[in-house]
């Protein structure tokens, strides 16, 4: 069989307005089916002719999965909620900048009218050798071309790599963790509600999958507690081209502080492992410190205990340093927010 | 040339203004067709199926299921193309076909992309479905990604025939003349070659070709600071928005394809060679191309895919490129290696240059990026002596084909570091070394031939500098450079370049009619650039008639079309506004006879202005309307049913065909030339780097071009931008990235190759113009579209440099992950001299 490209094979097409109608064709199809969000992520598999399923369930007429929410103290947003509609929201803006600004520096402005919140916490990896199709070990195969000795991995991880050394390539996902959001996720079992440093999974406990969704699972919604509700921001993603372009590293932080002095921190960083990294020691280190350059140099060290990088990313080890460095202090020679 | 036609004063109506192309209002509001607009009943669609290997041999293909399935209409092979033919040019000079040249499907494939058939069908879904049910028997064959693999001991050759374009030796008893062709050969260096090389260095072997003039030993020798610099520029696909998309069909005998082109009539000819037909058999139609840069200069070979499938099938048949495949078949500028040694006199001056290029050649046509980086080295800087070697190594790669400034923007690539490093340990400013080295005048350039070098019709750019520093407030700006404040350091940049900026000896073809209106025919393509329109001005200008009254007829070979340039290398806005002008002053002529013939007196007695033509100091005249039906009535040279003798046999085919309509105006460009046209421009940047990130932003930037008249101020400096971020794009992020285990591809997705998008453009760009008429052409206008490339790459390349010191770029694009894994070492980590990462 000869490989092409570039053609969407044809597939069913279901467009339920609810969500138990999408759940019920989930069901129904199993692991044939592929849930649609905004399509960035799925249309390139299809066009490939990679991923093949046999019915599509486009979520896009599902009013309840999209918009944001008063929560309690806090916010729900709806997992078909556009990136420019997180952007632009006045309560994100307000309470949760940090959201704003990693959904600002996804992709393109076109990209973000278009994809999801959703969708981008719960994208595939971008590792250009498993979209090319190569039978990698994500792909269900026996090795890692990025990882061979003459591999391309300028992109790849340097942390918890297994097999696998494809990265997380969202931007959100970090600002996420560091705001504590919840994830809203209906199975065939009913509601569940967990974490979003636990959304995300590595290959060591799943070399096929980049989050807890299992075949018949839907994501509906992100909830963020008011825990960090005007907290200290600090979010950089750093990455070739100004726009239309993956992190190489990105982070992104929450911080409470007493004068001088950090109360609590929440922290993580994207591009380097995987699944986006919490980084609990860090966390643990800077609590009660001064908010200085010496305290950020000690967290800067601490985040990149363990890395291992490949023949081509050892850059990405001095900018994960780098930029904890910033979250603490930000930018050198700036006023730190 | 005649000063009363002369459109370099500042006087005119039309000459340097800004106006509303014929082609905006439809690109605007959508109504403007690309090929891959157009539809036609029972339209059948192709399929390509594409090589996975970077190089095999076809043992076998097996169709039958393919061919078993509803809808599916036929297959095309290599075996279905008509022979490679031989070509004749306009002097009767006949060139050899290569029968190892590309053809647009093959059974030896040599890179991973190439089209090896293609399947027509009802629709796309069926041909792509057809293409993953044919089984391909195909054997493995050596490959070779980088030149430098090919060139060791026992490397890889990229064709079956050799790896390197190289000079037979001469037969013995061989009688003097130019020299024979260049062959492909087995080239390979010894481990010597290699082993002297230091790190980071380029090794320097055997090259095929090379010239020499003055003492570069000498100049070497007395030099206050030699340099010897490395540098590698990348490949770099030209990424036209429009994709090579091709719809043909076939009536009476006679193909019309849709595609896009650089150059609506020169593409005719190019087509009847790839089809082995009679050129008055084909009508080739793009009234809109989305881009060429240099690879659609005559469209591309793959268009004879649709179009044969549309013989066979007898139905009207689309080919659209997707991206991937526009990444293998839509052409690359390829990279040079390059080594530069260079001696200086203490003041700054080049006194030698040593210059060693090797050039990524791709599987294919001998390209002449290294050839073309020696000459405009030459001209740019002015060494005292110089000397020049290269080489073209094949690679299984996709094919390159010319890009913007092709060869020149990667020698000034290879050259603009060289001359930063050296400013900085002289201690001269850097305008200042620039200017000091600078051409003018009718500056020399190139090997010399004969005894002789060549030199330019007129050159500007040291007003460009003295421009270019003072609007850009250099002295300022150079003050508060390079000092750090937190995590930022800025950099200041400038850079020269030069490039070919137009052809002579086109026609022109104009009628006027008795409708009171300029009909213009045109055979200009239409690739965004403007001077389809821009050149016809002049002779609208020259015979006073409003552009509104002015038709300009074009896209369409069918529609009687003179001999007109192949727009690449800008060479179209000098030679098409000298054809114009050329007509212009023909039609011109004849008004006033005809005047002078029905109203009486002499011709010269009458003046053309204000749409009539009349007496000087008053008295009769009539409108220009009437002039057409009296030039009909006169008939003879009057309305075309006389031409005149030295006009392309293809002009004089077309005005035969419009003879009787009007006044016509038709003539060849026969106005002297001393020289060969160059344009230059100045180009200055100010970067700030992020030392903790290896980010980096283009804060301002300016190009100040020196080319001639400026005919259109709004298309000059959309060329003069635009290609500066095309440039800049080489110097910030564009990129092939191959895997060398397995020879192929893995950035093919538009976002991979990161060509540069408006938001990486400068926050501040602008640009300028020198403005001083060129003496050896009536208009005085250059081309542009070339030099603001390497200007773009190296003012950004020199401002990092500026900012981060000599050691940290060794090739372009500079990303932030080689400044950061740089500073961290505190040594330069150079990345190899693979020319692709």
């Amino acid at each position: 069989m000869s490989v092409i490209h570039d053609v969407i094979p044809a597939f069913e097409l279901f467009q339920p307005a609810t969500i138990d109608d999408a759940m019920m064709l989930l069901d129904r199809y199993g692991e044939k089916a592929w849930v649609l969000a905004g399509g960035l992520d799925s249309l390139e598999w299809f066009a490939d002719r990679i991923k093949r399923p046999k019915a599509v369930v486009d979520l896009s007429q599902i009013k309840e999965l999209s918009g944001v929410r008063s929560d309690g103290g806090g916010l729900e947003i709806g997992a078909t909620t556009t990136l420019t509609e997180v952007v632009r929201h006045r309560l994100v803006r307000e309470k949760y900048s940090l959201l704003a600004e990693a959904a600002e520096a996804a992709a393109s402005p076109q990209i973000r009218n278009q994809g999801t919140l959703g969708g981008n916490v719960s994208q595939d990896a971008r590792c250009w050798y498993y979209r090319a199709g190569w039978p990698c070990y994500r792909a269900g195969g026996n090795i890692c071309y990025a990882d061979a000795p003459t591999g391309l991995n300028r992109e790849h991880a340097i942390l918890d790599a297994e097999r696998c050394v494809a990265v997380n390539p969202s931007d959100t996902a970090p600002a996420l963790i560091a705001l504590d959001a919840k994830m809203v996720v209906r199975t065939p079992g009913g509601e569940k509600v967990v974490d979003a440093e636990d959304y995300f999974i590595g290959p060591a406990l799943d070399i096929t999958r980049m989050n807890i969704l299992r075949p018949g699972d839907l994501l509906t919604a992100i909830r963020i507690p008011a825990t960090w509700a005007g907290a200290k921001f600090y979010f950089e993603k750093v990455r070739d081209r100004n726009v239309w372009d993956f992190a190489l590293v990105n982070v992104a932080s929450a911080m409470t502080t007493s004068g001088s002095t950090i109360e609590q921190m929440r922290l993580a960083v994207n591009g380097v492992a995987a699944h986006p990294v919490r980084l609990k020691a860090v966390e643990a280190a800077v609590a009660g410190k001064p908010r200085n350059e010496e305290t950020a140099a000690v967290a800067g060290q601490i985040a990149i205990q363990g890395t291992k990088p490949l023949q081509y990313n050892g850059y990405k080890v001095p900018l994960m340093r780098n930029l904890v460095k910033r979250a603490i202090r930000g930018v050198a020679g700036e006023e730190a927010a | 040339m005649t000063m009363s036609n002369d459109l370099t004063a500042n006087n005119h109506k039309l000459v340097g203004k800004n106006y509303t192309t014929p082609d905006l209002l439809a690109k605007i509001n959508g109504k403007a067709k690309f090929a891959e607009d157009y539809r036609a009943d029972g339209m059948l669609f192709v399929k390509l199926l594409l090589s996975p290997v970077p190089h095999g041999r076809v043992r076998h293909i097996d169709t039958r299921a393919a061919l078993r399935m509803p809808g599916v209409k036929a297959i095309l092979t290599v075996d279905d193309l008509p022979e490679p033919a031989d070509s004749v040019t306009d002097l009767g000079q006949v060139i050899k076909a290569d029968r190892l040249g590309e053809r647009g499907l093959t059974m030896e494939p040599v890179y991973q992309g190439e089209p090896i058939l293609a399947v027509a069908a009802v629709d796309e879904l069926t041909a792509a479905e057809a293409i993953e049910k044919i089984h391909l028997d195909i054997e493995p064959l050596p490959f070779v990604i980088d030149p430098l693999d090919s060139l060791r001991p026992g490397g890889p050759n990229a064709r079956v025939q050799g790896n390197v374009w190289m000079r037979p030796a001469p037969p013995p008893n061989a009688k003097p003349g130019p020299p024979p062709p260049l062959q492909r050969g087995v080239l390979k260096w010894t481990e010597e070659d290699f082993a002297q090389a230091k790190e980071g260095q380029l090794p320097m072997g055997q090259a095929t070709d090379q010239w020499q003039f003055g003492d570069v030993d000498g100049g070497m020798k007395n030099a206050a600071l030699v340099l010897d610099e490395t540098f590698v520029t990348p490949n770099a696909s030209h990424q036209c928005l429009e994709t090579r998309t091709t719809m043909a069909y076939w009536q009476n005998g006679k193909v019309f394809i849709h595609t896009g082109t650089q150059s609506t009539y020169q593409t005719g000819p190019a087509i009847a060679r790839w089809l082995n037909m009679d050129p008055k058999d084909i009508v080739f139609i793009s009234e809109y191309t989305g881009g060429g840069f240099g690879s659609k200069i005559t469209g591309g070979v793959s268009l004879i895919v649709p179009a044969l499938l549309a013989k066979r099938t007898h139905a009207p048949v689309m080919m659209r490129i997707s991206r991937e495949e526009e990444n293998f078949i839509g052409r690359a500028r390829p990279s040079l290696q390059g080594r530069m040694k260079i001696g200086f006199s203490k003041e700054g001056r080049i006194l030698a240059l040593d210059m060693f290029v090797i050039c990524d050649n791709g599987p294919y046509e001998q390209m002449f990026d290294a050839a073309g980086a020696g000459m405009i080295v030459s001209l740019l800087y002015q060494p005292l002596a110089m000397r020049w070697r290269g080489l073209s190594v094949l690679t299984n790669t996709p094919p390159r084909s010319a890009q913007s400034a092709p060869g020149g923007m990667q020698g000034i690539t290879l050259m603009e570091p060289v001359l930063a490093k050296a400013a900085r340990k002289l201690g001269v400013d850097q305008v200042a070394i620039r200017r000091l080295n600078a051409p003018e005048g009718k500056a020399e350039f190139g090997a010399p031939m004969g005894g002789r070098r060549g030199h330019t019709t007129s050159c500007y750019i040291k007003e460009a500098l003295d421009g270019g520093a003072k609007q850009f407030n250099w002295d300022e700006r150079k003050a508060r450079t390079g000092k750090r404040n937190g995590s930022k350091v800025r950099g200041l940049g400038v850079s020269m370049s030069t490039f070919v900026g137009g052809s002579i000896g086109y026609d022109g073809l104009i009628v006027l009619k008795p409708d009171g209106r300029l009909y213009i025919q045109s055979g200009i393509g239409n690739h965004g650039t403007e001077s389809l329109s821009d050149s016809h001005r002049i002779s609208a200008e020259l015979i006073g008639i409003p552009w509104e009254k002015c038709e300009l007829i074009w896209g369409d070979t069918s529609k009687n079309l003179p001999f007109t340039c192949a727009s690449g290398g800008s060479t179209t806005t000098h030679a098409m506004t000298r054809a114009a002008h050329a007509a212009g002053m023909d039609a011109k002529r004849k008004l006033q006879e005809v005047a002078a013939k029905t109203l009486g007196g002499k011709p010269e007695s009458y003046e053309v202005a204000n749409e009539r033509v009349f007496r000087k100091g008053g008295g009769p005249g009539m409108s220009l309307a009437q002039a057409a039906q009296h030039a009909i009535q006169l008939g003879g040279i009057y309305d075309g049913h006389e031409l005149p003798k030295d006009i392309n046999k293809a002009t004089a085919a077309s005005a035969t065909a419009l003879a009787g309509q009007g006044l016509m105006g038709v003539a060849k460009d026969n106005y002297p030339h001393d020289g060969a046209t160059f344009s230059f421009v100045a180009s200055f940047a100010e970067v700030e780097v992020d030392l903790e990130t290896g980010k980096y932003h283009i804060l301002d930037f300016l190009a100040y071009a020196d080319a001639g008249t400026v005919v259109h101020p709004a298309a000059f400096g959309g060329q003069v931008l635009g290609r500066s971020m095309l440039g800049i794009g080489h110097a910030i992020g564009q990129k092939w990235v191959y895997d060398p285990h397995y020879g192929v591809a893995v950035a093919k997705r538009f976002h991979h190759t990161k060509p540069p998008t408006i938001l990486d453009a400068p926050a501040n760009m602008a640009w300028a113009a020198v403005g001083i008429p060129d003496p050896e052409t009536p208009v005085g206008a250059r081309g542009i579209g070339e030099p603001p490339v390497g200007g773009g790459c190296c003012a950004i390349l020199n401002a990092l440099t500026d900012a981060l010191g000599d050691e940290v770029i060794r090739r372009a694009p500079v990303t932030p992950d080689t400044i950061l894994a740089s500073l961290e070492a505190g040594k330069p980590v150079y990345g190899g001299l693979k020319a692709d990462v």
